[in-house]
């Protein structure tokens, strides 16, 4: 009970921020709106579900935001410049994504070097990578992808669900099922709870850290391609601090810092909750952006203390 | 026999060097200082001037890293000290100090340094009482810090008049660009503090082994807390040469990814990641290598794009350096035998 | 027969830790392992655990030779182990830290019901009634015992070794504990059983093996073994054999520096009350895992002290934490110097001095002069070997270190230093230079309480000694009561 106090205060606060919004704006309860979060967020939330198992294991991953950037222009440049089919530039840039965490998952575990460290080298990697790609933002004209930029599922009452929300439900299904499901996801558990008893206990667990790194770096590449569909273009610098909107999403989902205890769905819900805070303080037109920043960082101070106190309690008992 | 070991920082010597060789290669006259309107002009002063922001903040990370931390929140801390400064004299529209009017330097710089501190304060609390990770308690103000900026400036970019708070970041004294003699300040303050007292030898206690430090007696909450206070401070005079320099405060980009040029400088002097030995001399080599590097970079026409690329580079390198499973590993493979355990 | 090792030989960069040693556990029996630190015990359960590659000697499984090659292999040829620090997952359900790693597999992953129904299962087996959906890390230290001994026996388990496991168990855990340990010998099962509580060995194992200094001492029928024979096999001396003491055994009465007053911990020492004066020095003898370190962490206030009090002069504290404990005079040599004692990467000078500059304040920076004056005095009369006073502490040998930290604390010239195992690793001419340092400091008027694994430490320096037993104080003996076999029949338990 006491371990799931932070999912079930994560819970709370989205329906009360939501219910407050609604009230508050008028239009805000649509389910147009609703579905518009899905959609605004999906890169958010795709990158969310490969760093919830990063965190799962107590270590972290810097790298995600410039690697959205990367991946964007990249897959842009393989488009419009080498004139690839958008489906093998996809390939492309996500198998380059699964290397570069594959790298540092590599790096993290063989070396025992620290992950922020090992990941601020990817960032900074991903970083000149995209820049020496291309400096000006590239925008991407194939029909079909144009056509899949498109395309979406009608629903009823004015909303849709297009392919960037697709592909994070997917992701976010594929992700709940690793973590659930899978002798891969409860070793990466595992691992949280204690690493060197883990290993004692004869879990991969090598292996498996390489491998969350791995995905962690697919996730992030996947989620610089939703984010390119969506604007429908490539920009080197997209993306800059992203890494930190993530951090804070999987930590306000409820996933503890020190690794062990968290969820998938968890940090879906930390990234609506991100969502519902942005558009809120868009539709009050009177609050400016910065407030988001400061919302969220007070958030994620609140749920930082939450997590000590549940630490200091399980220590006591 | 003496063991007293070698300065880590001899190859980061030897590399700087190096790099100047290159540049006096391709570039004759690069060691040319000329004594033009009364101050020094030459690309080694201006390697040295433009590096100022990150020697600072490598001089406070040292000492947060010699504990055993880290400090992401600098460069978030930079520009929450220019915008301080910056509305305090320009006092602008829709600002949150726009009440508040300060004319005399000291009083901008008192109050731009006293925010700095309790930035300080906030992180070296929640390290040494909270017991929160390094790396989250100052992403927190990292996250933060940059909206509590345009909080001040009201999201604009703060353009202010005040000369003699300009000669700050753009000026000259006694024939040195101004930034220059504040870090030669700031270095020898610190220095004196770190190494006059026993401040540096228990934080160095603290960092190598916290426990054992804390058997001996050493308090070493106080000494977290103090470390991430000089390391704000520090930070905040940083963010005041930037204000200064640029004549305004602008809250996005002030300070943007400082923090991790900062980590790399003193990674590359030869201070240890993981804690314990620290080396100031060391990190200001660094934080210097790192500047000439990029303008070499600049200079030789490659671009920008090369310079991330190659921090990543020296990033790992450096740590795989450092890292003992790495030397066991290529030891092996050299078949140097095994590393005395 | 189902376990063996003939000859078993394993060394670290010079030190024997295993030499020559055999042993043998034999189907349907629980034997103890028993010896001091430093006797190799836990080296010969990870050899044959496949934590350790052994230098030479054969093992044998069911008279079969096997060689391990990692814990996960020994698992599998039917070799458990269950490790005193509990080697699970504290965030995950009791059923899964039974099944982790081997869980049953259908085609949408997982099959958590018949997870829980085999965790249900191997419980049952040892009879015991556990919620299985509950985290592990709610449910009490002695139950997440059980689990581990579950999840070890969930593999088909033929031998299994318990390294420790009753060390945090109260009373009634530990009879659990047997209870189920009883079933599994009874099943066939050969139990390998490591503990330091003379009454659980003596409750439980067939025989015991002792180790002493890596080398086998006997292996004996527990039921033929009196306590007192036990205890001076593991210590090493026959208790005939006598010593001059070094310190007297009288002194005169003087004032107290420091008097305990039924102190006792939360899991730790319980019931301990004496008095220190200026000048003498109070030894702590019994067994490893009888409450010494214990004791002396609550008197530095490193552990809370949950009843109980402690004065100093006309201060009495029944709180106290490290900074007062320090300002009353007190110091701490701490028993694991790796992870408690030397800061790794500083200097031996800088390690040396770390007291003496934090008792000055971080204002006052000793002189360098100061400094080596002092290091050089410490490094001649301890006769520390190394090179020169600049080198990092981790590359000196571990009797070296350990003198630079016993001189961390005489320079700063402490009113009571506790010393915990001080001469552990250290070579026999540093043994008496320590002691006779110890003596010459107790007669400038310093006090120590010590505490030491060889009795004959305890007896040689000691004008004062407590004997503890199962993490209490059964006895305090001064002037000529203090006799080596008087002890040794106190921390063996055999009545007055």
């Amino acid at each position: 009970m006491r371990q799931r106090l932070p999912i079930i205060a994560t819970v709370v606060v989205f329906l009360l921020l939501y219910v407050a919004a609604c009230f508050r704006f008028e239009g805000f309860g649509t389910l147009r709106v609703f579905f518009n979060f899905l959609s605004d967020n999906a890169f958010l939330g795709v990158i969310a579900v490969g760093l919830t198992f990063v965190i799962l294991t107590g270590g972290i991953d810097l790298s995600v935001g410039a690697m959205l950037g990367c991946a964007g222009i990249m897959v842009a440049d393989l488009i419009t410049k080498f004139h690839l089919h958008p489906g093998l530039a996809t390939l492309i840039v996500l198998g380059f994504g699964a290397l570069v965490g594959w790298t540092q998952g590599m790096l993290v575990e063989k070396f025992k070097l620290p992950s922020f460290l090992v990941t601020l080298g990817g960032l900074f990697f991903c970083r000149g990578f995209s820049l020496w790609i291309s400096r000006e933002s590239m925008q991407i004209d194939h029909p079909a992808f144009s056509e899949l930029s498109q395309f979406s599922i009608k629903l009823p009452a004015k909303a849709s669900l297009p392919v960037s929300a697709l592909v994070w439900l997917v992701i976010l299904a594929i992700g709940a099922y690793l973590a659930r499901q899978t002798r891969f996801g409860r070793t990466t558990y595992a691992i949280g709870g204690n690493e060197a008893s883990a290993r004692l206990m004869g879990l991969p667990v090598s292996k498996t850290k390489v491998l969350i790194y791995t995905f962690s770096g697919f996730c992030a590449a996947l989620g610089g391609l939703v984010f390119a569909l969506y604007t429908g273009s490539g920009n080197a610098v997209s993306g800059t601090g992203l890494e930190l909107d993530a951090i804070a999403a999987v930590v306000i989902g409820g996933t503890l810092l020190s690794g062990g205890y968290g969820s998938i769905l968890g940090s879906f819900i930390g990234v609506m909750i991100l969502g519902v805070i942005q558009t809120a303080i868009s539709f009050d037109g009177t609050l400016s952006s910065w407030w988001t920043k400061i919302f969220i960082g007070a958030l994620l101070l609140i749920f930082i203390l939450l997590q000590k106190l549940i630490e200091r309690s399980v220590r006591a008992n | 026999m003496n063991s007293r070991q070698l300065p880590p920082y001899l190859w980061t010597i030897a590399l700087l060097l190096a790099v100047f060789i290159f540049n006096a290669a391709f570039s004759p006259g690069f060691f040319t200082i000329e004594w033009r309107d009364g101050r020094l002009f030459g690309s080694l002063v201006d390697i040295v001037n433009r590096a100022v922001p990150v020697l600072l903040l490598s001089l406070g990370m040292t000492l947060v890293i010699a504990t055993k931390g880290v400090d992401l929140s600098v460069g978030a801390v930079m520009a929450i000290c220019g915008a301080v400064a910056a509305c305090l004299i320009a006092h602008p529209q829709g600002s949150l100090l726009k009440d508040f009017q300060v004319e005399s330097l000291a009083g901008i710089i008192a109050a731009a340094l006293l925010v700095a501190v309790v930035c300080g304060l906030f992180n070296g609390l929640l390290v040494a009482k909270i017991k929160v990770q390094p790396i989250v308690a100052t992403l927190l103000l990292m996250v933060t810090g940059r909206g509590i900026a345009q909080l001040l400036t009201n999201g604009q970019i703060v353009v202010f008049e005040h000369p003699e708070f300009q000669a700050l970041g753009s000026g000259s004294w006694f024939g040195l660009p101004s930034p220059i003699w504040i870090f030669m300040l700031s270095f020898v303050l610190i220095g004196l503090l770190v190494h006059g007292t026993a401040f540096g030898k228990l934080a160095a206690a603290t960092g190598s082994n916290e426990t054992a430090a804390r058997y001996a007696g050493v308090k070493v909450d106080s000494i977290k807390v103090w470390v991430y206070v000089i390391c704000a401070v520090c930070a905040g005079i940083a963010g005041l040469i930037g204000a200064a320099d640029i004549k305004a405060a602008d809250s996005n980009n002030a300070g943007l990814y400082l923090e991790l040029d900062a980590i790399l400088a003193v990674a590359v002097g030869g201070t240890a990641m993981a804690g314990g030995k620290f080396t100031l001399v060391g990190s200001v080599i660094g934080a210097i290598l790192m500047q000439a590097l990029t303008t070499t970079i600049l200079t030789r026409g490659v671009g920008a794009e090369t310079t991330s690329i190659l921090k990543a580079v020296v990033v790992v390198a450096v740590c795989l350096l450092q890292s003992p499973a790495f030397r066991e590993s290529y030891r092996r493979i050299l078949g140097l035998g095994r590393a005395q355990a | 027969m189902i376990l063996e090792a003939i000859g078993l030989r394993m060394g670290f960069t010079g030190v024997k830790a295993l030499d020559g040693v055999n042993f043998h556990l034999r189907r349907g029996e629980i034997h103890a392992l028993m010896g001091e630190n430093g006797a190799g015990k836990s080296t010969l359960i990870k050899c044959l655990t496949g934590v350790y590659q052994p230098d030479s000697g054969q093992l044998l499984l069911a008279g079969e030779p096997y060689r391990p090659s990692s814990p996960q292999h020994a698992t599998e040829l039917g070799i458990s182990t269950v490790y005193q620090e509990i080697n699970l997952a504290p965030n995950l359900s009791v059923a899964e830290n039974i099944c982790l790693g081997r869980e049953p597999r259908g085609p949408f992953g997982i099959r958590w019901k018949e997870v829980r129904q085999r965790a249900k299962a191997a419980l049952a087996r040892l009879q015991i009634e556990l919620d299985v959906n509950a985290p592990l890390g709610s449910i009490s230290v002695a139950h997440q015992q059980l689990v581990a001994i579950a999840r070890a026996l969930d593999v088909s388990c033929q031998a299994l070794i318990l390294d420790e496991p009753t060390s945090s168990l109260d009373r009634n855990e530990v009879d659990q504990l047997f209870e189920v340990l009883r079933r599994l010998k009874s099943e066939g099962m050969g139990i390998l059983f490591v503990t330091h509580f003379l009454d659980q060995v003596y409750a439980i194992s067939d025989r015991i093996t002792v180790l002493r200094n890596g080398r086998l001492v006997g292996e004996f029928v527990t039921s033929e073994l009196p306590k007192l024979d036990l205890v001076s096999h593991m210590i090493g001396r026959s208790a005939s054999e006598l010593e001059a003491p070094l310190a007297p055994r009288s002194l005169s009465a003087g004032s107290t520096f420091m008097s305990v007053e039924k102190m006792s911990g939360s899991r730790s020492t319980q019931d301990v009350s004496f008095e220190v004066s200026p000048g003498e020095v109070v030894g702590l003898a019994g067994l490893l895992g009888s409450g010494r370190t214990e004791t002396l962490r609550m008197i530095y206030g490193i552990d809370p002290i949950q009843s109980g009090s402690i004065q100093f002069g006309n201060r009495r504290r029944s709180k106290l934490n490290l900074q007062t404990a320090i300002k009353e005079g007190l110091g701490l040599c701490p028993e694991d110097r790796k992870s408690e004692g030397i800061l790794p990467d500083l200097s031996v000078r800088e390690n040396l001095m770390l007291v003496v500059q934090n008792r000055r304040g971080w204002w006052r920076r000793l002189s360098r002069k100061e400094q080596q004056e002092t290091v050089s005095n410490f490094i001649n009369r301890l006769q520390i070997a190394t090179p020169d006073a600049d080198r990092p502490i981790q590359f000196l040998s571990g009797g070296n270190q350990q003198k630079v930290l016993l001189a961390r604390w005489l320079a700063a010239n402490p009113k009571l230093l506790l010393l915990d195992e001080p001469t552990r690793g250290i070579d026999v001419g540093a043994k008496f230079e320590i002691s006779n340092l110890i003596e010459s400091l107790r007669q400038g008027g310093m006090s120590f309480l010590f505490v030491s694994s060889e009795l004959e430490e305890v007896f040689r320096s000691s004008n004062k000694v407590l004997v503890l037993r199962d993490r209490r104080m059964v006895g305090e003996l001064t002037g000529d009561e203090i006799d080596q076999n008087r002890i040794m029949g106190m921390i063996a338990g055999n009545p007055e």
